[in-house]
């Protein structure tokens, strides 16, 4: 058993959480349930990328996230899904520490990166962010120049070399499938392109910094069906070499290019495993619901 | 409604007429190249060049001086300070009253700092007076559009790793075409402010070779020689005020062009 979640009706319950060999194992004495989903071995989650552990979030005294446990896996797609204000967004953000930027937040728990604590007052939030890519709902390209906006990143981590950005802007213009669209107009603005290829310039851009993980928040919801299929299929391509979670409000973009699938309810983790177990075979009612749409 | 509406129209014509009825004669090579031969007051020989390069120093000097202290209370307001915060409402507020003081009383108040400092009627008096009253105007205006950036923008920024002061440069080349709209509003209200220079920029017939030094300006140039008794010097006058119309419409012109452009590029 490599994936153990745990859901406690009760925040308060004392809880004692031990991280071994990748393995969770929860000790100690609690009131709510624990949920073992039978998850089959895995190769990909003998060390979990990212791990939340008893992760609790206030925003100006609202508890956003409940108590969330989770492990995301290396090198796959998780897709986070569930109905609107459920803390999805806000999870998403806690991995690169945006959330720092709202005022009033209240942040404890643990999300472990590669076993580090990134919430850790000694954690260095700048090299946290560069690790991790984020594609937000609409793509938000900088005011400058195409070729500047996937030269940023590197430009601000110290790259200056002329030919070796050049070359950097073209490998990751490739990588976002863009390149072709946009070879002989590199200097327009960012502003010029069309929305789908503005959320692939991102995603170029993001790229660009050499980031281990991919965040997106419903990164597809903005385009139309044709963008929204090449982004999917680039994030299937960019699986052999990224970590990458979804959020998302498409069911059906879930089931196409999801490996893991996580459901929140409310702020709190109904049911995570497999996309195939999730979807096929739900342990949860609350899931069950959604997925057949009883929810929403 | 629509006679009132017509008269808007009439009365903005009826003046440029008039503007241009007796400034265009008026206006030669030598009004702009050459400054008043034998006093402002009552020489009839020479032009208008003292009050051009007043005007071009004080308004150069005090655009500077605007932007070296409003941009950065812009970019504290809207970056540093939350969301809904007192400081920034307060700022904002302060900014909307000094906007709606007269002229006259930013001289008064210029006057009396100079006093105080003891500096007697200067080129720096006078930008020191011209950049106390251009400021609101760059504050507000630059602040409509510094609120406008997204959320969006910044998280961006920030999530490619870069640091604070790497994301206000950002948002900074965001808000440029904002600036420059901002930059022409205040040159705008500032060549053309004669109240505040009145007593801290003095008027004379020279060109100001130090910051020491009174200076003329073109609201002034009209203002003194208009009420001289020689037509020569009174022509001096109108030219000086179509100058001043025409750089004030060119300004308002070129404003109106790039907040338009402005909204044009908005993501």
């Amino acid at each position: 058993m490599n994936f153990n979640l745990l859901k406690s009706e009760d925040v308060t319950t004392a809880q004692a959480v031990k991280h071994t060999n990748g393995l969770l194992s929860v000790v100690g004495e609690e009131k709510g349930r624990l949920i073992t989903p039978n998850i089959k071995h895995s190769p990909d989650f003998e060390n979990p990328h990212i791990s939340v552990r008893n992760l609790n979030v206030h925003i100006q005294k609202n508890h956003i996230l409940k108590n969330v446990n989770l492990d995301i896996p290396n090198k796959a797609i998780t897709c986070i899904i569930g109905p609107s204000g459920c803390g999805k967004t806000t999870l998403l953000k806690t991995f690169n520490r945006l959330i720092d930027q709202n005022i009033d937040v209240k942040i404890d728990g643990q999300v472990l990166l590669d076993g580090e604590n990134i919430h850790a007052k000694n954690a260095e939030v700048i090299s946290l962010r560069r690790k991790m890519g984020l594609l937000s709902q609409r793509p938000c390209p900088l005011p400058m120049s195409i070729f500047d906006n996937v030269a940023y990143g590197p430009r601000i981590h110290g790259r200056r070399n002329k030919r070796k950005l050049t070359k950097i802007v073209e490998h990751y213009l490739r990588a976002a499938g863009l390149w072709d669209e946009v070879k002989d107009r590199l200097n327009s603005p960012a502003s010029s392109l069309s929305i789908g290829q503005q959320q692939r310039l991102c995603l170029a851009r993001g790229l660009a910094v050499e980031p281990e993980i991919i965040l997106g928040d419903e990164a597809t919801s903005a385009l139309d069906p044709i963008s929204s299929k090449k982004i999917e299929e680039l994030f299937v391509e960019l699986k052999e070499q990224y970590s990458i979670v979804l959020v998302t409000h498409t069911l059906r973009q879930a089931k196409r290019i999801a490996d893991y699938v996580i459901f929140m309810y409310l702020g709190e983790v109904i049911e995570a495993g497999p996309a195939a177990e999730i979807f096929n075979n739900p342990k949860e009612s609350l899931t069950r619901e959604y997925i057949t749409g009883y929810i929403s | 409604m629509r006679l009132a509406t017509l008269t808007i129209i009439g009365v903005l014509f009826f003046i440029l007429w008039t503007i241009v009825k007796r400034g265009f004669p008026a206006m030669n090579w030598d009004m702009i190249t050459k400054t008043p031969g034998g006093g402002f007051y009552i020489g009839k020989e020479g032009g208008l060049l003292n009050a051009i390069m007043g005007s071009l120093y004080i308004v150069l000097g005090s655009t500077f001086l605007g932007l070296l202290i409003s941009i950065p209370i812009v970019l504290y307001i809207n970056l540093y300070l939350p969301k809904k915060s007192f400081l920034a409402d307060l700022t904002r507020l302060s900014a909307d009253v000094l906007f709606g003081v007269p002229s006259i009383v930013y001289g008064a108040f210029g006057f009396t700092l100079m006093v105080y400092l003891g500096i007697r009627t200067s080129l720096l008096g006078g930008i020191l007076a011209i950049t106390m009253l251009i400021i609101p105007i760059l504050i507000r205006s630059m602040d409509e559009v510094a609120r406008l950036v997204p959320k969006d923008l910044k998280d961006a920024a920030l999530s490619l790793g870069a640091t604070k002061f790497e994301m206000v440069g950002v948002v900074l080349r965001q808000i440029a075409p904002g600036i420059t709209t901002a930059i022409l509003l205040s040159v705008g209200r500032a060549i053309g402010d004669a109240a505040s220079v009145l007593f801290t920029a003095g008027f004379t017939d020279s060109i100001p070779t130090s910051l020491s030094q009174p200076a003329a300006t073109l609201p002034l140039a009209i203002f003194f020689q208009l009420s001289s008794p020689i037509p020569e010097v009174q022509d001096r006058a109108y030219a000086a005020a179509l100058l001043l119309t025409l750089i004030v419409l060119v300004l308002s012109l070129s404003a109106r062009y790039y907040s338009r452009k402005l909204s044009k590029n908005k993501i």
